[in-house]
């Protein structure tokens, strides 16, 4: 199999010269103006309602207890399935990395069961599991898959030298993996974190749009059933501010995990 | 030979065992793979490919490649000019980390049912990670080789084709990031808006309780996410040939 030299997903690096923030209001501006102009020209205000009807609307969700019952229940199926994703990922990694053997007799199937959409189980586990379990399996079968695989990044990426110099130090098997191992696997980690945390919530709402498992997919799904356009609009806005908060604590998690690597030590320099 | 033996191993013995853990199989949830595979036969070698089948993937091909055009040329624009990056960092932070599913009920009242907006959504959906990884590639071209070109006064079209070029690996791992999101894409938005294409027939059979024919779309709908998976790496070692990086571990396979 090909393996791709960067399995982490793309992010924009810093610019060069450092940002400057103020352009970024005036690109929202410009942004929301051109929203607002189009909205009016070529939608009726059912299709696409402007902002000054959706603005308001997620003031007012933002302080009601519907909105953050939907959250706190959309942030549990990410989190329970999260962690199974890493318990499950980081022993089957090992144990599929660890043994070169096995990492060959296995690595044909699991290049055949990536690429498998995990919401093609959808139908199978509606007949004997309910919604909410659903939901959570999405989320950690998704996620699995990238542990799994940056897990056997890393284990690749182990430096012989080091192994050999611990050996040479008379250290045991887990004592080698404790010092050796484990910190070259971290790295990746940070990656698969920071790269699951947008996928789980991603598949924690389309469970909740396809099966109706309570949460922010079904409350944004049965406000467009119900006609509430600007309802759902102002959901959809307010999601999107969820993943950004998520995203920044994945990146917080993953700094404090990695305080002692290179990468993090000369981004706190710069 | 011996690396054959290693590839098919595991998968032979995964399908023996559950063909004939299931062959006495009377749990209606889980049919005997026997079942399974006649129903697989019977359901898509039928009328179903051309009804269920093509236009799913129809679909999917317009909606990647409206993504594929939209992202690299946006994304080009976003990577080159700095004043473009600075004017767009912010909204890109927000759909980058928008999930796109929720992209459907909006395009479904925005633009209704139909297969403009599974296309619509299959595109909105994936044009986020070329965007960005097309501006990333762009904007961590090599200088040195930018100002070379320069140098030799070469047209404007030729460096900007040039900038491209050095981007594509970062381009391709965008477009195969892209390319598993819009599968997810085609099957959710069919099966919750529509009546035809392969979700929506997986979720009619799940209804009807035809579950050996569900299970089969089931499989039908895993061998076209691989199958695309492995067009799309052929694709990609074709176009990354010239990569140092790609090239040097071409065939490493563990």
């Amino acid at each position: 199999m090909t393996v791709p030299d960067a399995p982490a997903a793309p992010a924009i690096r810093p610019a060069r010269g450092g940002r400057r923030p103020a352009l970024g209001l005036v690109g929202l501006l410009i942004a929301a103006l051109g929203y607002e102009v189009g909205a009016r020209l070529l939608f009726t205000p059912e299709q696409v309602p402007p902002l000054s009807a959706i603005i308001p609307e997620a003031g007012r969700l933002s302080v009601g207890a519907k909105f953050w019952t939907a959250t706190g229940q959309t942030l549990t199926a990410v989190a329970v399935g999260l962690a199974i994703a890493l318990a499950a990922g980081i022993t089957a990694g090992f144990a599929l990395g660890s043994v070169s053997w096995v990492r060959r007799a296995t690595s044909s199937t699991l290049d055949f069961l990536r690429p498998v959409p995990s919401i093609v189980l959808i139908p199978v586990l509606v007949l004997v599991l309910d919604v909410r379990e659903i939901t959570v399996l999405l989320v950690a079968v998704s996620c699995f898959w990238i542990v799994v695989f940056q897990v056997l990044y890393g284990l690749r990426d182990v430096d012989q030298v080091a192994v050999d110099t611990a050996r040479t130090f008379r250290l045991g098997r887990l004592a080698r993996i404790a010092h050796v191992t484990w910190p070259t696997v971290l790295p990746y980690l940070g990656t698969a974190l920071r790269l699951n945390v947008s996928i789980a919530l991603a598949l924690a709402l389309t469970g909740g749009l396809v099966t109706g498992s309570a949460g922010l997919g079904e409350l944004i799904w049965s406000s467009q059933a119900g006609g509430e356009f600007a309802d759902m609009y102002a959901l959809v806005l307010l999601t999107g501010g969820i993943g950004i908060l998520l995203d920044r604590l994945a990146r917080l998690i993953e700094r404090r995990l990695l305080y002692w690597h290179v990468a993090t030590r000369r981004e706190a320099a710069a | 030979m011996k690396a054959v033996g290693y590839a098919l191993a595991l998968p032979v013995i995964l399908l023996t065992t559950w063909w004939v853990a299931s062959a006495e199989s009377t749990n209606v949830f889980a049919p005997p793979l026997r079942t399974i595979a006649e129903a697989f036969g019977d359901v898509w070698f039928s009328g179903r490919f051309t009804r269920d089948v093509l236009p799913s993937l129809g679909r999917l091909a317009a909606g990647f490649a409206i993504a594929l055009a939209a992202g690299m040329g946006v994304g080009f624009v976003v990577g080159r000019w700095k004043l473009a990056r600075d004017l767009t960092a912010p909204i890109l932070a927000f759909f980058r980390v928008l999930p796109a599913p929720v992209l459907i009920p909006v395009l479904l009242v925005a633009v209704g049912i139909g297969d403009t907006t599974k296309i619509v959504v299959i595109a909105a959906g994936a044009v986020w990670p070329i965007l960005l990884s097309t501006a990333d590639g762009v904007s961590a071209v090599d200088e040195v080789a930018q100002e070379t070109a320069a140098a030799y006064r070469l047209p404007t079209r030729t460096r900007y084709a040039l900038l491209l070029r050095a981007a594509t690996p970062q381009i391709s791992a965008g477009a195969r990031q892209a390319l598993g999101l819009s599968i997810i894409l085609m099957v959710v938005s069919e099966m919750l808006m529509s009546t035809d294409g392969l979700g929506f027939t997986v979720v009619q059979f799940q209804r009807s309780f035809a579950i050996p024919q569900m299970w089969s779309g089931v499989l039908l709908i895993g061998i076209v996410g691989f199958i695309l998976a492995k067009l799309f790496e052929l694709v990609e070692r074709r176009v990354l040939r010239w990569h140092r990086g790609h090239t040097g571990q071409g065939e490493q396979s563990w």
